[in-house]
């Protein structure tokens, strides 16, 4: 057991993984001499030699095609967007070429694209994107996005051992915020498994990411009004984990949505959609969702405090239905 | 022009069977081509289909210059049938793909040449955003480069898509990391309906090469056995870690984008012109006069072809339509759907 920071725990499922199986590798843009823009690859290249962490051109297209036909070839590839921003500079090689290849074409694309996403940290408009939605409706994707050091690692565990293209979403804000002792032993966080946060009995926040200590510190101010809280992180975000959002909303019959991205067309709308076709009977007031604003996320502290999601917008949401 | 007309008989080493076996290649390009016309305007191609008449030349030649036990992969575009031929798809499987069949390569998910494995086949078909397929047979070639084996990719790509982002991205990374590479960049004349002129400023799309840093080389690419040798040697240095070479072939698409379309906006005089350069007769010319082919020999070539494609289409008549529910599975590669 040592304590480890999230960032930590991406950087060591890399190197475990590189040297479990020598089929993995990474690419992507100053991931190699330099170790990475956040220093997510510290140490890998000297360890496993430039042929395994190939430095790139400022090519995203490039790097998500390399590694989808590294991948056709049997290799593991991690693909690293050096924001997550700029996937959509390879959104179409990513949505067309990767995620269908499964579906079209019976072949295994397994790769990771990963990279630092979110906001929070004051990057403005360009360098805090979450892009979960924008691939959510492009089958053949998975996509997780953990919240916790345990989950970061044991997610990119499970990515990079798909059969799969899996988009992995780390969020930046939480690289160096959060710790936990991790177990020495190897292990996976199965892609697809929710995590009940917290137990509760009369609401529900399903979130996932960095909301997820959003939902903490709501819980732990509703607990002092007698207001028990349930908190789901959902962790994958596709596929996900039905049943337990589901049952998390049969127990608790109120359900908060939480999320960084926009609200319209977010993520939120399908699992809103899902537990109101699935769960209506169990619900005692209307569902709720707290994300960003249905705009850029700005630079300026205020303005970017403004749009994003907090604690104070989820404690308005939830005392709405608690009123139900 | 006409009579400025001239064909390479350098044969490149090539033995008699081995020139014997292009033709059959070009041959069965150009049957199989025709007998999926037919099979269009019996309403059984199911979508759209693209021919490759006037391309079957380049083709064929260029895949005929790769080294599949070595590993080596191919990627066509739509108009580069006789390329997958030579590295063994099999006509029967093409027609089902057409005609959207159960047992067709893709079970009737993807149409068109849009099929193949790196791995398993030797070629993989393109997907229809043009120009991402540069830095997917880069990536192939990366990993090829990983695993220690000498296998040399070979890509096509258009006039039309040499204006895309992708292709950039991708030809620069594979020269940058001086991957074994062969690109091919057909001038057909017109993409859909535009021409190379509205496509480029740049006075030859090999030109191009410059920007990226490799080797960049202008050829007539209805010049069966100067096509071959120029992507042989292509192809060689590649294998030796010599990096990537862009091979502009000079061709033309002598039919319209689909069947659809009357190609009213090409010239009628381009077209006659062309006509007179068709590379499979001027093929064959150089190997009558070589004294590798008899006429007879020809005539049985082409009759061994008809016989295949014959045999071809009944086997894609008799099989059957996909399951509708089968559309449901599949999506992840777990699902097992592919191995059963």
């Amino acid at each position: 057991m040592a304590e480890t920071t999230y960032i930590e725990a991406i950087t060591q499922a890399m190197h475990e993984e590189m040297a479990r199986d020598e089929r993995v590798f990474l690419i992507g843009e100053d991931v190699g001499v330099y170790g990475g823009a956040f220093k997510t690859s510290y140490g890998l290249i000297d360890r496993f030699g430039p042929e395994r962490v190939v430095d790139t051109p400022i090519s995203e297209i490039a790097i998500i095609g390399a590694a989808s036909g590294a991948a056709l070839m049997g290799m593991r590839p991690i693909a690293e967007m050096q924001f997550i921003d700029f996937i959509t500079c390879g959104y179409d090689m990513l949505v067309n070429f990767s995620a269908m290849s499964s579906y079209l074409f019976g072949r295994a694309c397994p790769m990771v694209v990963r990279g630092p996403a979110g906001g929070g940290t004051h990057g403005g408009p360009y360098h805090s994107l979450n892009p979960e939605a924008m691939f959510m409706n492009r089958p053949g994707l998975k996509i997780v996005a953990p919240g916790t050091a345990y989950d970061a690692k044991g997610l990119l565990k499970a990515a990079i051992r798909d059969d799969n293209p899996v988009l992995y979403i780390e969020h930046k804000y939480l690289y160096r915020r959060v710790k936990e002792n991790l177990p020495d032993e190897d292990y996976i966080v199965p892609i697809g498994k929710a995590n009940i946060r917290r137990k509760g009995k009369d609401l529900t926040i399903l979130t996932w990411g960095a909301m997820i200590y959003v939902a903490d510190d709501a819980a732990a101010e509703l607990a002092k009004d007698g207001v028990s809280v349930e908190v789901v992180d959902l962790r994958s975000i596709l596929p996900f984990d039905e049943e337990a959002i589901l049952e998390s909303v049969a127990k608790t019959n109120r359900v908060i949505i939480l999320h960084e991205a926009p609200l319209t067309g977010g993520a939120g709308a399908e699992f809103a959609a899902r537990i109101a076709e699935k769960a209506f009977d169990y619900l005692d007031a209307p569902i709720k969702r707290v994300a960003a604003l249905d705009v850029p996320t700005p630079y300026s502290p205020p303005l970017e405090a403004y749009v994003l999601p907090n604690k104070e917008k989820v404690l308005a949401a939830a005392r709405e239905l608690l009123a139900y | 022009m006409t009579d400025t007309i001239t064909t390479t008989s350098n044969t490149h080493g090539l033995s008699h069977d081995q020139l014997l076996e292009i033709t059959y290649y070009l041959r069965l390009t150009r049957t199989l081509e025709e007998r999926l016309v037919a099979l269009f305007r019996q309403a059984k191609v199911i979508g759209g289909l693209y021919r490759s008449l006037g391309q079957e030349g380049e083709s064929v030649a260029a895949a005929y210059a790769l080294d599949y036990t070595q590993g080596d992969v191919v990627q066509p575009l739509i108009r580069n049938i006789g390329s997958i031929l030579v590295a063994g798809a099999r006509p029967a499987d093409i027609i089902k793909q057409y005609m959207a069949k159960a047992d067709g390569p893709t079970r009737g998910r993807e149409l068109n040449i849009h099929f193949g494995h790196p791995q398993r086949d030797g070629f993989i078909g393109q997907i229809s955003m043009l120009g991402d397929m540069i830095p997917v047979m880069a990536g192939i070639a990366l990993a090829g480069r990983m695993q220690k084996k000498k296998l040399v990719t070979l890509a096509f790509i258009g006039d039309g898509g040499s204006s895309t982002g992708a292709f950039w991205e991708g030809m620069n990374f594979a020269t940058v990391q001086k991957l074994p590479m062969v690109v091919i960049v057909e001038d057909n004349g017109y993409a859909y309906s535009t021409p190379t002129s509205k496509q480029t400023a740049a006075k030859t799309l090999a030109d191009k090469a410059y920007a990226f840093g490799c080797a960049g080389v202008t050829i007539d690419g209805n010049d069966v056995l100067a096509v071959y040798g120029e992507v042989k040697r292509a192809v060689e240095r590649a294998r030796n870690g010599e990096g990537v070479t862009l091979i502009e072939v000079k061709t033309f698409r002598m039919k319209g984008h689909a069947e659809h379309d009357n190609q009213a906006y090409v010239p009628r005089e381009l077209i006659d012109e062309w006509q007179q350069k068709d590379a499979v007769p001027r093929f064959e010319k150089v190997l009558l006069e070589l004294g590798v082919a008899t006429q007879e020999q020809l005539a049985e070539i082409q009759q061994r072809v008809k016989r295949e494609i014959d045999e071809a289409t009944d086997e894609a008549e008799r099989s059957p339509m996909p399951t509708p529910s089968d559309a449901a599975r599949g999506l992840y590669i777990e699902d097992g759907y592919w191995n059963g």
